[in-house]
């Protein structure tokens, strides 16, 4: 049997039951690498150049864990654009190339090109290339790319129900399952999904703020619509989806009552991220607003404190009620108004 | 109207012709300094990348002279500069300046819209005075990369690196001056017999290709004054990018000149095989021609976080190995110490300086 490998990271998140359901229904084995340990990190952080952001440099290290395994292929495809004139970003587009100059002895990549900024008319011919590599009935490859589709759409619904997208992909296998408590505060938790879904990317952090009673609304929780009319009250479109999703998300739920505060997951080193992070503090000035930079530094420690102090003071603001305008600073830095 | 702009390497003398040929008044920022750096670094989001640092320190720099206009391009992406024109007037009015800001886009990639977006900021200018002005400012643009090239080339040989230096200054100031298509040719023509006259060292020559992200190849204020560093090393350099080539396949989206960019593409065939916005495929594909070339060694610069070259980073390193060429990288940020740099473009020179003697000695047969 055709073994194909998927490194987990990246838009594993956001993808991963389209393409195992493709690959499996083309007779093909699917072969993900582990959830990201500290060992996939520091042998991440070997291959990949310094500057390069932390996501990436773990992505470098679950293809070295595929490298171990007996594949004959290995999926890593260039996402240049999941819609119409947006586009991920950069690095995503040189993905296949990036991987191909650090690391050398790969089994053969799959480097299909997702770029539907103009038309989906090339990625369908591309999909129906690619399935010839399995099968080479087209028929079978059209339903394929079908049943795909339909378990996406599933996996995209119950992430819609407060799970993260790891937690989604999980119970999509019919693994895992979560219960949650009754929420003593209600947070905003936005990021990039490769990022803010990585247990070691993210320090913990949703396991953190869980254990802290809260309950989390992710972009995935919102309504895709109400996100993409928050997200046109800006001036100028966001050409980065993700991008346009966390400003999107960030907005709508600032207008959220019961809503109590945003959190923002950025990468050191994110391109959109340094941006978007300042979009957001403009736009949102009347909930409580705190941006974590994460890179591969590995105490948790500095972590839990930030997010004990941002939960107890969105405590105390709940339920005494009088610290609402009162800013330590002094003044808003970025308000518009006066508030005082 | 006062319209100023960020500055970007000596771009300042083309745009200040074409807005004299608008009948407007232009106030172009202070030349970048130490004070420009720390007014962006302070106001500006901190992960962002140099030039919009750069850009915001500019731009209040010169409000305090009396500008009250910005002209910024835009763009769509990937690439973070498509959307810096946003972000610096939310921090500008937030700052609490006043100010209109036009900003050029040529979204459906046709050059009349952006010719019609220019001829509506000049007043009651025809279309006829609108070609002649960009045709004359696009003379000068030329002129000025000429003029570079010409520093690039002859102060790498030159024995008095100063008078080098001089002519190099004077000779811009001179472009700026020159108002009539002619009169930039003769002083062009004047220049290059002035250049051609300083006397030579006959010491060994090395040829460095400078690749990488364009504002920090064309802005000196932000690598530290690289070519001029390296000019004094006695290194010859050929950059990848002039400003007539980031004019015409960014703002103009190469319809004016016919360039070599499907050349350079080609050759980044098979290491980039996609295009990652910036000129990350760009600075892949010199460094392949750089290398056939056979340049002596590259230098690849970009600001810090620059996604583009980041991934062209990342694939340089095989380009070395497979074309044989030593290559290195650095990045820029606010960090202002030159001593680090030069240290490091020393110990560079240095080496490919061996590895030129060592090859001659081979070829010689050797000891």
């Amino acid at each position: 049997m055709t073994r194909v490998g998927i490194p987990h990271g990246l838009f594993y998140y956001y993808y991963y039951p389209w393409w195992k359901t493709f690959f499996n229904y083309l007779g093909a084995e699917v072969v993900c690498s582990n959830p990201t340990t500290r060992l996939t990190v520091d042998q991440g952080i070997g291959a990949a150049v310094d500057e390069i952001c932390f996501p990436l440099k773990v992505y470098f290290g679950h293809v070295l864990e595929l490298k171990r395994y007996e594949l004959d292929w290995i999926f890593i495809p260039r996402m240049v654009s999941v819609e119409h004139r947006s586009y991920i970003c950069p690095k995503f587009m040189g993905l296949p190339d990036m991987i191909r100059a650090s690391i050398p002895d790969l089994p053969p990549i799959i480097d299909i090109t997702v770029d539907v900024s103009q038309s989906n008319r090339i990625l369908k011919r591309d999909l129906l290339q690619l399935g010839k590599l399995f099968t080479s009935r087209e028929s079978r490859i059209r339903e394929a790319i079908k049943r795909a589709r339909e378990e996406q759409n599933f996996c995209d619904t119950l992430a819609s129900q407060g799970y993260t997208r790891e937690e989604a992909i999980q119970l999509w296998e019919g693994k895992a399952t979560h219960s949650f408590q009754a929420p003593i505060l209600n947070l905003g938790v936005l990021g990039h999904g490769y990022s803010l879904y990585d247990a070691v990317i993210n320090m913990n952090l949703i396991n953190h703020l869980r254990n802290m009673g809260c309950r989390l609304w992710f972009p995935e929780s919102l309504d895709a619509d109400d996100v993409e009319t928050s997200a046109a009250t800006i001036p100028k479109r966001v050409f980065w989806t993700l991008g346009r999703k966390m400003v999107g998300s960030a907005i709508h739920l600032s207008q959220q009552p019961e809503i109590d505060g945003i959190i923002y997951l950025a990468c050191f080193g994110c391109g959109p991220d340094s941006l978007i992070g300042e979009i957001i503090e403009r736009q949102i000035n009347d909930k409580p607003y705190m941006l974590l930079t994460v890179d591969e530094h590995s105490g948790e420690t500095g972590m839990i404190t930030r997010l004990e102090a941002f939960c107890d003071m969105l405590l105390r603001r709940k339920n005494t009620g009088n610290e609402d305008n009162i800013s330590a600073h002094g003044q808003y830095a970025y308000c518009r108004q006066s508030t005082i | 109207m006062k319209i100023t702009f960020p500055h970007m390497g000596n771009m300042h003398i083309a745009v200040k012709a074409l807005f004299k040929e608008l009948k407007i008044e232009t106030i172009p920022p202070p030349p970048v300094s130490q004070r420009t750096l720390e007014l962006g670094v302070k106001y500006s989001p901190e992960f962002a990348c140099l030039p919009l640092k750069v850009n915001v320190g500019n731009f209040i720099e010169a409000m305090e002279i009396g500008a009250d206009t910005i002209l910024m391009a835009g763009g769509w992406g990937p690439c973070r500069f498509g959307y810096y024109a946003q972000i610096e007037r939310d921090i500008l009015n937030d700052l609490g300046f006043s100010f209109d800001m036009i900003i050029l886009e040529a979204p459906e990639s046709r050059v009349t819209d952006l010719l019609n977006q220019l001829r509506l900021i000049g007043e009651n200018v025809s279309i006829w005075q609108m070609v002649k002005a960009v045709n004359y400012t696009w003379h000068k643009l030329k002129a000025i990369d000429y003029w570079e090239k010409c520093y690039e080339r002859y102060l790498g040989p030159a024995l008095d690196k100063q008078a080098v230096n001089d002519l190099y200054n004077q000779g811009l100031q001179q472009i700026d001056e020159a108002d009539t298509k002619q009169k930039v040719t003769r002083t062009l023509q004047e220049l290059e017999t002035q250049i051609k006259q300083i006397p030579q060292h006959n010491k060994p020559v090395l040829n460095i290709g400078l690749i990488g992200e364009v504002y920090t190849i064309l802005e000196p204020a932000t690598n530290y004054n690289i070519i001029r560093q390296l000019g004094e090393l006695n290194v010859t350099i050929s950059r990848s990018i002039y400003m007539s080539d980031w004019v015409n396949d960014h703002l103009l989206k190469g319809m004016v000149i016919k360039s070599n960019h499907k050349h350079i593409v080609n050759c980044a065939e098979p290491y980039l095989n996609y295009w990652v916005g910036g000129h990350g495929q760009e600075t892949i594909g010199y460094a392949v021609d750089f290398a056939r070339q056979k340049y002596d060694g590259l230098i690849q610069i970009g600001p810090l976080t620059c996604m583009p070259e980041i991934v062209a980073q990342s694939i340089l390193g095989k380009v070395s190995i497979e074309q044989g060429i030593p290559c290195m990288t650095l990045y820029f940020d606010e960090h202002s110490g030159t001593a680090g740099i030069s240290t490091r473009l020393e110990a560079f020179v240095d080496m490919l300086g061996r590895k030129q003697v060592g090859q001659q000695i081979i070829s010689e047969g050797g000891f």
